[in-house]
């Protein structure tokens, strides 16, 4: 295996914009806000920004091809400036664009940023596009929620749940969700729900209700990256380190090949292997201190518990249930409300959970804050589908960890 | 008097959608609309006389190897396409060879018998076999006398000369202008006049006669009918008719009037393929339509005829039905119903020529590809195999997908997005023997699909672009039948 990212990058200042309906804002302003957070918290001058990627999603629809209108929002002065789009991973693929060149030394200090401003685009939900000439010829226009929904009829089959009992593990990762995004200021959707309105909420999907769908929202997030030497030498102490950065990606073995049974994210479980080696973890239930998976929807983060190792198969509803992955529970997952309540504007999700593992790190996340202090966090970022998707796993860390 | 060429195989299509006739009496009431009892067959938002011709080329092809099919014919005067080769759509999608004839016939409700009998004299002359087929999608004027009698069907023959289950004895036709109802090109609905004199002049003088004549050029007695199909909407006109030309009435045959209603210019040749279904041999057939005159056909029926049987037939489609009192539902897939359909029925679904062109056999046909090297099956087929273990480089074979049965690995009925139908059924299906795709579901009821169980791909519209007035088709996935 190549020698890996461990190490070699620190996060040297992050920024987050509230997300939400942000119906006053453009999209170069929720930019801004979540640049001039990065920038204070990094405490250097726009003038050392080597290079910059832009992550977005729905470009064609709302902000523009390239990356112009991030060197225009930020006005940067001629650096580089790369739009990245990887379905939903997009933001997770900013952060990789930065971090590498970092790691490669071609510079020295490089800033992601995803954004993305769905609200513009009237629709609940997310826009109906297009995904390629042939694939429209050939594959079907559901939503997404329809897309994920699917993951639900084959779990229960391949492992003998009960719909009662799926539909009620699907509640209980909503609930939680739900409980940890009324304490986060910045958060989309902020009040708490009980099982029996998850439960009992409009069916969107069969079997996803309403509550079992993420937000969808207005929003950006930012970090900035260099290697722990520049960072020392800017007097920054409690750096947290990228320990792994791992993307995998379908290459149509589950769409068109045979094997795959529809339950699961081959991809996922791909990047998450890759990623445990390349940070050194060996025992992730036991070693990954905080969670912040993709949950664009309850069963997305239901089987994703699976797939990143921490559950064994068939079990990750038990563990829901059981309480696990609650804020207060052994291995906490989306303590800031994931998705599901922090929101998601598609191009800034991977970007924003890589903002709560790094406020976690260092302790500054307030009323949410995990007590026991943390060490690894991962971030798990997908787009696409079930049957093909990009799933990329980020893991940071303490430099001592 | 002919001989050797006939009908070889037949076939038939009945939407599985069977609206009850009550629940449109009920809605038009109160405009004074016209009361009416039993079903009628009602095609889906994604079913044309394209797709309907196909399901029943494919009933009457079940046991019959397509590569003897030298010619596809349509008839229809309400097929999709003006220009556009309709029978080249029902090519495709049953993967004939590019070395196949087509022909596209319409402008009356005798067009297809009047094709049928162009096909037996082509088939005589020149020893080719045709696939006929002939379908009807109707959109008559809501609370019409026409929208009550109507429905959607379609019916396939096999025409040859080898193998001839119903023998060609002789044809009879007769052309007059006289005009009944009328369609101007381009208009979806019928202009009607009335009823009894179209009975009184039209049918029984102009059908009539044509029935007593053609009986007699052929030196047939009446009485000597076993089955007289009289393809007419209208109450007791095929008993004044049989009376006429001296045929029992008990030789009527069924009109399908209750469980279909009448299949305009495909009727004709979905009655005769329901009667075939329980011919004997030695039995004659007097099959008849009328339109801007009649056509008259006598066949008689040979001992090959139990030798065989279309897939479901006539009978095993009606067999295959859901019940549905939805009017609304029924207005709003015939374009009568302007719903508010929402910002997701906005999508552009603009089709890329060239790229259909280039993936004619996997849209179309449902063709996908075989690798020779390893005997991966894949959907679509592509120049590297997506085997995990051999990713070999153009080594798939065409590989038909199409008939082959497939499980459902996962689904999910889909509230969002849009359908004309909602919910939107769809899901991972899984061929026997290899292969996989992400299907849409059609004719399927929401609530009972699971995993595991069987479908049969069936050849459906995919999505139509309003405004360029095209459509593409694909399969979709059907509970088996």
């Amino acid at each position: 295996m190549a020698r890996g990212i461990r190490d070699k990058v620190a996060i040297l200042g992050m920024g987050c914009a509230k997300f939400g309906e942000r119906w006053d804002k453009d999209e170069d302003q929720l930019m801004l806000e979540a640049y001039e957070e990065a920038i204070a918290d990094a405490g250097i001058d726009p003038s050392e920004i080597d290079a910059a990627w832009l992550g977005a999603a729905f470009d064609a629809i709302n902000i523009g091809p390239s990356g112009i209108p991030l060197a225009m929002a930020l006005r940067l002065d001629n650096v580089g400036v790369t739009k990245v789009e990887n379905y939903c991973a997009s933001g997770t693929e900013a952060f990789r664009g930065a971090v590498y060149a970092v790691a490669s030394g071609a510079a020295d200090v490089a800033l992601a940023l995803g954004a993305e401003k769905l609200k513009d685009t009237g629709y609940g939900g997310l826009p109906v596009r297009t995904r390629g000439t042939n694939y429209d010829m050939f594959g079907v226009t559901g939503s997404a929620p329809g897309n994920f929904a699917q993951l639900a009829s084959a779990y229960r089959s391949q492992h003998g749940v009960g719909a009662d009992d799926l539909k009620r593990a699907m509640a209980h990762v909503s609930v939680k969700s739900h409980a940890n995004g009324a304490k986060n200021p910045k958060a989309h959707l902020r009040k708490p729900i009980t099982v029996e309105q998850a439960m009992e909420a409009p069916m969107i999907a069969a079997p996803l209700g309403l509550y079992d769908c993420c937000g969808v929202s207005d929003g950006a997030a930012c970090a900035i990256v260099t290697t722990p030497e520049i960072a020392r030498s800017w007097g920054k102490t409690d750096l947290v380190m990228v320990k792994a950065l791992q993307l995998a990606t379908s290459n149509g073995w589950e769409m068109q090949g045979n094997g795959w049974n529809g339950s699961y994210f081959h991809t996922t479980r791909q990047a998450a292997t890759k990623a445990y080696e390349e940070a050194g973890i060996t025992n992730p239930r036991e070693q990954i201190s905080l969670l912040e998976v993709h949950d664009c929807f309850s069963i997305t983060e239901l089987v994703t518990m699976e797939d990143l190792h921490i559950s064994k198969e068939g079990e990750g509803w038990k563990d829901v249930l059981d309480g696990f992955f609650d804020a207060d529970g052994a291995l906490p997952c989306q303590i800031d409300g994931g998705l599901k309540c922090f929101g998601h504007p598609i191009g800034a999700s991977g970007i924003r959970m890589i903002y709560e593992n790094y406020l976690q790190l260092l302790g500054r996340a307030g009323e949410r804050q995990r007590k026991e202090p943390p060490r690894f966090a991962l971030s798990h970022n997908l787009g696409g589908m079930p049957n093909q998707n990009v799933s990329s796993i980020a893991i940071v860390g303490l430099a001592d960890a | 008097m002919m001989a050797g060429v006939g009908i070889t195989a037949y076939g038939a299509y009945v939407p599985i959608t069977r609206l009850d006739r009550a629940a449109i009496a009920k809605a038009n009431a109160w405009f004074g609309g016209p009361r009416g009892k039993g079903d009628k067959a009602v095609s889906g938002w994604d079913e044309d006389v394209c797709t309907m011709a196909v399901e029943a080329a494919r009933d009457c092809l079940e046991n019959f190897d397509r590569a003897q099919i030298d010619a596809v014919w349509l008839a229809s005067t309400t097929a999709p396409f003006a220009d556009r080769q309709n029978a080249g759509i029902v090519k495709e999608a049953l993967n004939l060879g590019d070395v196949t004839g087509a022909l596209d016939a319409g402008g009356s409700q005798r067009v297809a018998t009047s094709q049928l009998m162009a096909a037996f004299g082509m088939s005589k002359g020149t020893g080719q076999t045709i696939l006929q087929v002939t379908g009807e999608r109707t959109q008559p004027k809501p609370a019409s006398a026409r929208e009550m009698s109507s429905g959607d069907a379609a019916a396939a023959l096999l025409v040859g000369t080898k193998d001839v289950i119903a023998e060609l004895i002789g044809t009879h036709s007769v052309t007059a202008d006289f005009v009944d109802h009328f369609r101007e090109a381009g208009s979806q609905a019928d202009y009607d006049w009335e009823a009894r004199w179209v009975r009184d002049e039209g049918y029984v003088k102009i059908m009539g006669d044509a029935i007593v004549d053609a009986l007699a050029a052929c030196r047939i007695e009446g009485g000597l009918v076993d089955h007289l199909i009289v393809p007419i909407a209208a109450r007791g006109v095929p008993e004044m008719l049989a009376r006429k030309a001296g045929i029992s009435p008990n030789a009527l045959a069924d009109q399908l009037d209750g469980s279909v209603g009448h299949a305009g210019a495909a009727h004709p040749l979905l009655m005769l393929a329901a009667v075939l279904e329980k011919a004997k041999p030695g039995e004659t057939i007097l099959l008849s339509a009328f339109g801007q005159g009649a056509d008259v056909i006598l066949l008689r029926v040979t001992d090959r005829i139990g030798t065989t049987r279309p897939r479901l037939g006539v009978s095993g489609w009606l067999a295959r039905k859901q019940a549905s009192d939805n009017y609304l539902k029924y207005l709003f897939h015939r374009g009568h119903l302007a719903l508010d359909r929402g910002m997701r029925a906005e999508h552009d679904e603009k089709t890329a020529l060239p790229a259909m062109w280039r993936q004619r056999k996997g849209t179309m046909a449902l063709v996908g590809g075989k690798c020779s090297k390893t005997g991966t099956v894949q959907f679509p087929k592509t120049e590297m195999s997506v085997n995990s273990n051999d990713h070999a480089i153009r080594t798939q074979e065409d590989y038909p997908l199409a008939e082959i049965p497939a499980r459902v690995m996962t689904y999910t009925a889909d509230s969002l997005t849009y359908s004309p139908d909602p919910p939107t059924c769809y899901g991972n299906v899984e061929f026997e023997g290899g292969g996989r795709l992400m299907a849409e579901f059609t004719d399927v009821d929401p609530q009972a699909i699971e995993v595991g169980d069987e479908m049969r791909m069936m050849f459906r519209i995919k999505a139509i672009d309003e405004k360029r007035g095209f459509r593409r088709y694909f399969w979709k996935a059907a509970p088996a039948f």
